[in-house]
């Protein structure tokens, strides 16, 4: 995959919060097509890592880049960020779905879904709602349309969140535990709707504990702990015969679990 | 005697509303004012907010009369009763409107300003879109506390010689050698505030389709 060039590019990232460094010189590349599963303890740098990717946290040194886009680079060891109309062009690149959903709860799902596209990407409001009512019948949200998120599951928030992020037509989407608020019941309905992305080939990383997920639908799985990637490779091999120390402990927990 | 106080009541309408037509809006941007990242500004704005709730409004109502007069010279006039007494209320209503919005504006969650940005929206669209309309449904209690008392409040006009009602209640008091304008003026108050608390509980309801 390596001929084509990567959606996302980070290189060196490295990222503190006071005195605690959370991102140790992390390098990562997304390719289009790919899914990517983020796993590691709590902790470990998951959600900050994609917190810098999103424009949610700006990173201490390192480079980002969407495409041809350079979003962030390194000048003297530290990050240089591009100019308003380079970050707002990378927004429109990327997609996030948060562990709280985080709907608006004054609108409707339908609203939820089409706003942004309309009111941020200016785009036609008949040819959004067309888009988005297809959005909402793959998510298997049909007929609640009308209702507001409090009126739903966490489940069908989760995706309605999903179908959000998507309707920004974006390159690629990040999940950041997309199931870790759910009940264990709720967690399947939501998974079985990222998986069906993958079958699509929408380009994904995703943070999660699920590791059966993981290893179902990831490409390729990346070991996070202490600040560092310790370990990454096709899902299969990381997850079945890990290399490391620390990812054969970590798995073993959980399976212990 | 229902003649005048009927006219005096027009005048305490009059009062009531132009005080809300401005305060309201001004109220924000005190607020956003009193947040400013930008700590000069924020401590203007604080000590704006200290003196307006510190200091009696009537005080304040005689400051704004008599400023013209003895800051610039300027002829005071009938009118300038009328208007004194609208930009003290506007100002003074303000400074307490704000510290209500700022305590709604900071209880909106993080995550709805994280979704915001990341779906793009400008910093004038998230506040106008996604907080602005949440922060009014959280902050309609401790706001309808406000306006209800500003319908009593708009009596204190009568200290610098404005003809609201209470003036006009006065007044008749004194010709009449008679409690009964001061009953009525008080009816008067208590069916306005009656008609305030209605819509409010309407407004309430309305916004009552959801919750977070």
């Amino acid at each position: 995959m390596s001929d084509t060039n990567p959606i996302v590019r980070m290189a060196h990232v490295k990222k503190s919060f006071g005195e605690v460094e959370v991102l140790k010189d992390i390098s990562l590349e997304v390719y289009p097509g790919e899914v990517v599963a983020v796993i590691g303890p709590s902790g470990g740098g998951k959600s900050t890592l994609l917190r810098c990717a999103t424009l949610l946290e700006t990173f201490d040194a390192g480079e980002l880049s969407y495409g041809d886009l350079q979003v962030a680079h390194t000048e003297g060891g530290k990050a240089v960020y591009g100019a308003k109309d380079v970050i707002k062009q990378a927004k429109s690149r990327f997609g996030l779905v948060f562990q709280n959903y985080n709907l608006f709860p004054h609108y409707t799902v339908l609203k939820n879904i089409m706003d942004a596209p309309v009111s941020v990407q200016k785009r036609d409001k008949a040819e959004v709602e067309r888009q988005a009512r297809e959005l909402i019948a793959k998510m298997g949200l049909e007929g609640n349309e009308g209702k507001v998120p409090c009126e739903l599951s966490g489940g069908q928030q989760q995706r309605v969140s999903i179908a959000r992020a998507l309707c920004m037509n974006p390159e690629i989407v990040f999940f950041d535990e997309p199931t870790s608020a759910l009940d264990p019941e709720l967690t399947g309905e939501v998974l079985k709707v990222i998986k069906q992305l993958a079958t699509e080939h929408m380009t994904m990383v995703v943070v999660t504990h699920e590791m059966q997920f993981a290893r179902d639908v990831a490409d390729r799985i990346v070991f996070m702990d202490g600040g560092v990637i310790v370990e990454e490779g096709p899902a299969d091999q990381v997850i079945n015969h890990p290399q490391h120390k620390r990812t054969q402990d970590f798995l073993a927990r959980y399976e212990n679990n | 005697m229902l003649t005048m106080l009927g006219e005096g009541f027009l005048v305490t309408l009059q009062i009531f509303f132009l005080t809300l037509i401005g305060s309201l809006p001004l109220g924000i941007v005190v607020a956003l004012g009193r947040m400013s990242r930008f700590k000069p500004l924020a401590l203007i704005v604080r000590f704006y907010i200290s003196v307006m709730r510190g200091t009696p409004l009537m005080l304040q109502m005689f400051a704004i009369y008599f400023a013209p007069y003895y800051v610039f010279g300027i002829e005071l006039t009938t009118d300038s009763k009328f208007n004194a007494t609208i930009i003290a209320f506007i100002i003074n209503y303000a400074a307490y409107f704000a510290e209500i919005y700022r305590s709604g504006i900071q209880s909106i969650p993080k995550g709805q300003y994280e979704a915001a940005e990341v779906l793009g929206y400008s910093r004038l669209q998230t506040f106008g879109k996604i907080v602005l309309p949440q922060v009014v449904k959280r902050i309609l209690p401790a706001m309808g506390n406000e306006i209800i008392t500003l319908v009593k409040d708009t009596s204190l006009a009568f200290a610098i010689g404005v003809a609201e009602m209470f003036s006009t209640a006065k007044a008749l008091v004194a010709s009449q050698v008679s409690m009964v304008p001061f009953v009525i003026a008080a009816v008067f108050y208590w069916v306005f505030n009656f008609v305030v608390e209605v819509v409010l509980n309407r407004v309430e309801k309305k916004l009552d389709y959801y919750h977070d």
